[in-house]
């Protein structure tokens, strides 16, 4: 099993191979990087470049481990204990699998993506630790252990919310997605946008790293919102010249929603277009 | 080879243990990062670096070790320059007039000075312009310029890209440990502060778990008590404003920002320099309304934790004497409200925007630390983490 990128997704030379070393040696990979760099669809990625499964377990702030592994519903079983149910002897038919069980289960080595670890509690990676090293876990209730048949390929994402602990550190690999530099940009949009137009697309990611640079902005656009911003540009016809123009009346882009998600950061950006103006108004 | 690698990186503090190692091993035993020098650099990062805060200082090391470069220096790197501000823009042709301009900026020792100086001084990138550091510029400083006498500081990778390794190009400066916080980094150092919060007597019904005590049972009935989720940290915040502070406005808003967040009592008040008599609300009213600090220290009770934040860079005689102040008689010393204030709330901190190192420039910054008993920690991400644990002892 080798992973090589896929025809929409972009891999980096070091992505590639944290992502083998991973696969090889069989351990989780955790992936870090600034909100829209595309760590989630790695894990989508990965799963159709291999062409096995892929199980998404996200998190959220009330998420337990434990959640990953099964639950005992007991309220279901203390009410069909009062309705005299006979489900109620046989404690397995409250078991309910959670998505770890489910990897574990499966025949072929599927992709587990654990998306947004540090949403969780702090204790969160901690329970999970054995879990991920032996892949496997016990069932107190009905006194068995669950073993996976195959380790499956796991990827953890995190947007640096918490800490996470060391003992959870050293039994992962770490990827860090650095933000893409121009060039592999201009690959990443290709696979997306294949028939836009080249002066288009070079004045769009202009304007896109010039937005970027700008100091102060409370969320700088990613991948993700420039993607989402082409679309728009494309869909409204936009001509590559209104982006090109230099007019100082004109410097806010075409289209911003797309790319500034706050209030402020607009008007960060009105703000500075009203100084340039009055700059070149002074020459 | 490798085990000098690994000893260089612990060295170097970065956190790889044995099993890293091991894990490393164990991946090239199996063929991976096998063939080039390259695949093995992304390989033994991803093994052996796990946050990415030391992937710069790994880099670093990685040079040294596998091309013998002089040993990184973790103290003093006059590198430490963020790149993009140095990014190739274009070529800069000057006249023989301002080459001369240029040449009259003097010796080496004084040019590494003045970098030093307008390095501190200057926050964002860039380029043009004749005095801050950047690219394009006149200015000694900076790449592709034109000064005889010019420090080269980030070589331009394009032009001779085959010298250039990855890790030589160092992209994850930025995310040193050391760099200024975000409010979002803010937040999770804030909240090593929350967590102690959710604590007390076990006094309220907890209802799922009682049913499901309970349903385990066999129906019998388990009554499950849970200590009271509120956040019981109260916090007092005391903001220096004005003067020399003004440089670290946006700093400061965004601690505040961050802490007004995260917890549920938080008491602000201004000061300028040093507490005296009075403290304020608002800034634009501080003329007509004020606090008198008996009343705040009367108000808050001490199991407020204080949290004061502030430059400390002031005349040594606005702490220590009677009418020291810059702005009014005050009749009581700056250093016996500190101690006031210090003995009303003993979980008291006080988080210094300046970095560390230039806070032995102010005599005032010592006598503010020693009064605080060394309480006194930069505003970066490590600085506000051990700041957090201090007070919450």
């Amino acid at each position: 099993m080798r992973f090589e990128g896929t025809d929409t997704y972009i891999v980096t030379e070091d992505l590639q191979v944290a992502v083998n070393a991973a696969i090889t040696l069989e351990r989780p990979l955790l992936v870090k990087g600034e909100p829209g760099t595309g760590k989630t669809v790695l894990a989508q990625e990965i799963a159709a470049a291999l062409g096995v499964p892929l199980i998404e377990w996200h998190i959220k702030s009330t998420t337990k481990a434990q959640h990953g592994l099964y639950d005992y519903d007991a309220v279901a079983r203390l009410r069909d204990g009062q309705l005299g149910d006979a489900r109620v002897h046989d404690i397995g038919n409250y078991i309910v699998r959670g998505k770890l069980w489910e990897a574990f289960d499966s025949d072929i080595r599927p992709v587990v993506l654990i998306d947004e670890i540090d949403k969780a509690d702090i204790e969160f990676p901690n329970d999970l630790l054995l879990e991920l090293d032996r892949m496997e876990f016990h069932v107190y209730e009905t006194k068995t252990t669950v073993a996976c048949k195959h380790r499956p390929i796991v990827l953890i994402t995190s947007n640096n919310e918490k800490e996470l602990p060391d003992a959870f550190l050293r039994r992962c690999f770490f990827h860090y997605i650095a933000f893409p530099d121009d060039a592999t940009m201009r690959r990443i949009v290709d696979v997306h946008y294949p028939d836009i137009k080249k002066n288009l697309l070079r004045e769009a990611l202009r304007v896109f790293y010039d937005v970027r640079d700008v100091p102060g902005l409370k969320k700088k656009p990613s991948t993700s919102e420039l993607l989402d911003w082409l679309k728009l540009l494309v869909a409204e016809d936009i001509d590559a010249e209104v982006l090109r123009t230099r007019d100082p009346a004109k410097l806010i882009p075409p289209l911003y929603g797309a790319l500034l998600k706050s209030e402020q950061d607009v008007h960060l950006l009105e703000r500075l277009a009203f100084l340039n103006r009055r700059e070149r108004a002074g020459e | 080879m490798f085990s000098q690698f690994f000893f260089e990186l612990r060295r170097a503090e970065i956190p790889v243990s044995l099993r890293e190692y091991l894990d490393l091993m164990g991946a090239l035993d199996r063929g991976l990062g096998h063939y080039q020098v390259e695949e093995f650099y992304y390989l033994s990062r991803a093994l052996l670096v796990k946050d990415e805060r030391h992937i710069d200082c790994f880099d670093r090391v990685f040079g040294h070790v596998f091309r013998g470069l002089e040993p990184p220096d973790f103290e003093e790197d006059i590198t430490e320059i963020p790149e993009e501000w140095l990014r190739k823009m274009g070529e800069l042709v000057l006249t023989d007039e301002e080459k001369a301009q240029v040449e009259a900026l003097g010796g080496w020792e004084k040019l590494m000075e003045t970098l030093r100086q307008r390095l501190e001084e200057q926050q964002g990138r860039h380029r043009g312009g004749n005095k801050w550091i950047g690219t394009q510029g006149k200015s000694p400083f900076g790449a592709q310029g034109y000064n005889p006498e010019g420090v080269r500081i980030g070589q331009d990778e394009n032009r001779n890209y085959s010298a250039v390794k990855v890790w030589d190009k160092r992209i994850f400066r930025d995310l040193d440990a050391d760099v200024e916080l975000g409010t979002r980094n803010i937040k999770m150092a804030l909240r090593r502060l929350r967590r102690f919060a959710r604590e007390g007597a076990a006094d309220e019904l907890d209802l799922d778990d009682t049913i499901s005590a309970t349903a385990r049972n066999g129906g019998w009935l388990d009554i499950k008590m849970v200590p009271e989720r509120h956040n019981a940290v109260k916090v007092l915040l005391l903001f220096d404003v004005g003067g020399s502070m003004d440089n670290h406005v946006r700093t400061c808003e965004e601690l505040f920002s961050a802490a007004r967040t995260e917890f549920k009592h938080l008491e602000y008040y201004y000061f300028h320099n040093c507490v005296y008599e009075t403290v304020w609300r608002e800034n634009r009213r501080r003329q007509s309304w004020r606090l008198a600090t008996w009343d705040l220290l009367h108000t808050y009770p001490s199991d407020y934790k204080l949290i004061m934040v502030g430059d400390a860079a002031m005349s040594p005689y606005e702490i220590a004497h009677p009418g020291g102040s810059v702005e009014h008689w005050n009749e009581e010393s700056g250093e016996v409200w500190l101690r006031r204030l210090l003995r009303t709330y003993p979980h008291a901190i006080w988080l210094n925007p300046l970095p560390r190192d230039r806070w032995r420039y102010f005599p005032s910054a010592g006598m503010v630390n020693e009064l605080f008993e060394g309480r006194m920690f930069p505003l970066t991400l490590e600085g506000l983490d051990a700041a957090m644990r201090a007070i919450s002892h």
